[in-house]
């Protein structure tokens, strides 16, 4: 077991160094320091002067990948590239353009994210599981059809409306919660049943409809024949054995997206002012804050990379079948 | 016979289209413009039209087609999904207008502003500009102004507005019979264009069958033919008359309000459309060489090959989407803010990031698709009949081209139109978060982000955002629904549960 754990990590390894050559590529060769700075400090009438202080303050003054004016193994440290994209390696994020230190900000950050995206994904699993069992339950009838037809219908509507349909209905209409903000404590609840419960709705559609594709397939299997014949209660086989078998392609997808949680949702969150990673992932966007943009982009991929790993050391536990190999 | 019919009619349209080109551009005294999404179109569009010919000669094809054709569903969002196509399309044909000969000068000059067939068209509803917001079928605007009154005296009120409802000399009294009437005349008009389709319909239909045409009528109306034609009709009244009110009430009121800058709401959902389906097709046309090369190659081949493409998707799908989106976007800000002279005009500008956002979309979700095709690849080579032509040595490339790629498309086909309707909505996001489409441009995700800031305002201001969020229902919904149909029909596995086998 900790030498197959050992062994994925390894694995994932080459994967992390991609995406950093990536961003690297993307946020430093495409466009030159320079042209960021010339962004950044508005497009006109720039002064080379305060394009170097620009750069100097935030340290994209150095060569890319290759120092040739320092000193032995400076060379290739005292660079954009070591200083940029290295260093995330070690979860040395730096500062943001705007001279914040990003490590700090993530952490303080990450709770919130949690704290709506989490019952989301709970209460969002157990909504939908329930649903897609009684729509399998009663497939081939009209309440299957219909609960399709629901399912897509409410597919098709953008996320979007949901949100700003809950704001106005629930926080402007009816006053029962504000309509954004954040408090820490129990206080984060009033502000956090909103975005949850908006957050569930525009889930439901895709959400009952794949795991009730998932259970079909499973009902269509021999051993569900065979709990039949035996004689079993068609919500005996459904529960004790449709349920259990299914769990293996639904852990699939839940386990890959745990360490995620902590990224939280962009539009979510930014409509509902909760200061978490997704809004201030918003925020540097839109400040053009490319320092921070960078190690998202990084912190994303590492989370996804574990989410990864956590779902093959899961299928171990949950299917015996699985061996490690 | 009907092949050889339907392939003839084609070329007849592909010959009709190019010789009205022709025209057009050696004679009209207009400037065409030609954007890099229009020649996109233009050759997806060709292709579809080369598929469609390709596809009638091959029984193979024609089959599941034929099931989408019979899926009385499916007809449905086919209808709508066209209707859809043809505003797209007129959008997408460019040109600039000559301006007045001020200058004596002997060379044309023509104006900035790229217009499009559909603008054309739409001119009252496009230069009826408003000063500000403006309700659904108001005559006054929604905001009080101070109004200088001829004794010289101010007085706060709202005014009238300048084209919504302007031939109205009493607004409050003639307002909701004036309405009335245009409606009234506008279903009546709508009828009479519907029964004119249906009766010549009918008539092809009964001469194609060789029955007469009162028979063939009462076939069609209960719904006693192959493809539901009763359905069809039904939706096609629909939109009939959804059409003749839009027109005929648009022309006197803006139906569906007006924007902060006083702009025609109805005009620029109408706008949106073709930016929405550019974005749910042209991705899917950037990334589709990419994952069937690769997810085949890596089947196929193994080895070096397939490790290498493994890694090359499994690094770039371990980025969150939207933050690829997001950082490629700001470096393409970047650059276009540095190098203003490629672009001519400001559409060319807007034009060229539509067309930069569909790559970086295709390039997040190409990896799914490339996975699928892989595995399938792999599935297949084992099959006996691919081990036989290795056996009689066929090389590498035919065998792929003549075994394994036609064997893999209803995978490719499925995914298209699956994905179709999560880019749509998609884009509603990413215009939301900065990263959108250019925010000149007409999109429902723009036109969302900019309601959405005055939801504050008392009363609130609704109209755009319930113009767009329907507009891209509609259309996502019915794009959900087609892609049932066609998986249904393509894909046997699933056969079970779609739609259809429920009942």
């Amino acid at each position: 077991m900790i030498n197959y754990i050992i062994r994925r990590f390894f694995y994932a390894i080459p994967i992390l160094i991609g995406v950093n050559l990536l961003t690297f590529a993307l946020f430093f060769v495409v466009n030159t320091p320079d042209d960021m700075a010339r962004m950044n400090l508005g497009m006109k009438r720039v002064t080379p002067e305060a394009m170097e202080k620009w750069k100097h303050e935030r340290g994209y003054d150095k060569p890319l990948v290759f120092n040739g004016g320092a000193a032995g193994s400076e060379k290739f440290t005292d660079t954009i590239f070591y200083d940029k994209s290295v260093k995330l390696f070690v979860f040395e994020f730096g500062q943001s353009d705007s001279g914040r230190d990003i490590t700090y900000d993530i952490k303080q950050r990450m709770w919130p994210s949690l704290v709506v995206a989490l019952p989301i994904l709970l209460i969002g699993l157990l909504t939908n599981i329930t649903f897609a069992l009684l729509v399998a339950f009663f497939r081939a009838t009209y309440i299957d059809f219909w609960g399709v037809v629901l399912c897509v219908t409410l597919m098709s509507i953008s996320s979007l409306f949901y949100i700003i349909g809950g704001q106005y209905l629930v926080g402007k209409l009816w006053h029962l919660v504000p309509i954004s903000g954040y408090e820490e404590g129990f206080d984060a609840l009033k502000f956090v049943v909103l975005p949850v419960m908006v957050g569930v709705a525009s889930g439901i559609g895709s959400g009952i409809r794949w795991y009730r594709t998932i259970f079909l397939e499973e009902m269509g299997k021999d051993y569900v024949r065979t709990a039949r014949a035996k004689g079993l209660s068609e919500s005996l086989v459904l529960f004790r054995h449709v349920l259990k078998n299914a769990m293996i392609p639904i852990l699939t997808g839940v386990v890959v997206i745990l360490p995620l949680l902590f990224m939280g949702n962009l539009v979510l969150e930014s409509f509902f002012g909760i200061p978490g990673l997704g809004s201030y992932t918003i925020d540097a966007i839109n400040m053009q804050d490319f320092a921070i943009v960078r190690s998202m982009v990084f912190l994303g991929s590492i989370l996804y990379i574990l989410g990864l790993l956590l779902t093959d050391i899961s299928y171990t536990l949950v299917d015996p079948r699985v061996k490690l190999a | 016979m009907t092949t050889k019919k339907i392939i003839g009619s084609v070329t007849l349209v592909f010959v009709a289209a190019s010789v009205l080109l022709v025209f057009a551009v050696s004679f009209l005294p207009v400037k065409f413009v030609v954007l890099w999404t229009d020649v996109l179109i233009f050759i997806l569009c060709a292709m579809c039209m080369g598929f469609a010919a390709y596809a009638s000669q091959h029984e193979h094809l024609r089959a599941p087609w034929r099931e989408v054709a019979r899926d009385r569903v499916g007809v449905i969002a086919v209808v709508f999904l066209s209707a859809y196509l043809v505003i797209g399309l007129l959008d997408s044909v460019h040109f600039r207008m000559p301006l007045p000969d001020v200058k004596q000068s002997t060379e044309q000059q023509y104006s900035n502003d790229v217009l499009s067939v559909l603008d054309w068209m739409a001119t009252p509803v496009r230069e009826g500009v408003e000063k500000s917001y403006s309700a659904p079928f108001a005559a006054h605007l929604y905001v009080k102004e101070t109004v200088d009154l001829p004794d010289g005296s101010k007085v706060r009120l709202y005014p009238r507005l300048q084209h919504g409802g302007a031939h109205l000399n009493n607004p409050e009294q003639e307002r909701s019979g004036d309405i009335l009437n245009t409606s009234l005349s506008s279903i009546f008009e709508g009828m009479v264009v519907w029964a004119v389709l249906t009766v010549l319909l009918i008539s092809w239909l009964a001469r194609r069958h060789h029955r007469p045409v009162s028979e063939m009528f009462g076939l069609v109306m209960r719904g006693r033919t192959e493809i539901p034609w009763h359905v069809i009709l039904l939706a096609t009244a629909i939109l009939i008359l959804f059409a003749m009110l839009a027109m005929n009430l648009s022309g006197k009121y803006h139906i569906f309000g007006t924007d902060k800058v006083g702009q025609d709401t109805f005009y620029q959902t109408l706008k949106s459309i073709r930016t929405g389906l550019v974005i749910g097709t042209l991705t899917t046309l950037v990334m589709l060489p990419f994952a069937i090369l690769a997810g085949i190659a890596a089947g196929y081949f193994r080895g070096l090959a397939d490790d290498v493409i493994q890694y090359v998707y499994t690094t770039l799908s371990s980025i969150p989407g939207v933050l690829l989106i997001a950082a490629a976007i700001l470096m393409l800000q970047v650059y276009m803010a540095t190098h203003p002279e490629l672009f001519e005009t400001a559409a060319a500008r807007a034009d060229l990031r539509l067309l930069f956002l569909c790559i970086i979309l295709g390039v997040t979700s190409w990896t799914g698709l490339c996975r699928l095709l892989r595995g399938e690849a792999m599935k297949l080579r084992e099959m006996d009949y691919i081990q036989a032509a290795v056996a009689f040595g066929v090389g590498h490339f035919k065998i792929i081209g003549r075994h394994i790629l036609p064997n893999v498309m209803h995978i490719v086909l499925i995914s298209i139109v699956l994905d179709f309707s999560s880019l749509v909505l998609a884009e509603a996001v990413l215009s939301y978060v900065g990263v959108g489409v250019d925010p000149t441009m007409n999109s429902w995700g723009n036109m969302i982000n900019s309601a959405r800031l005055e939801m504050a305002r008392e009363p609130i201001v609704w109209w755009p955002l319930l113009a767009a969020f329907i507009f891209m229902f509609v259309l996502v919904l019915s794009a959900n629904l087609f892609a049932d149909a066609v998986r249904d029909a393509f894909d046997p596995r699933l056969r079970r549960s779609g739609l259809r086998a429920c009942l």
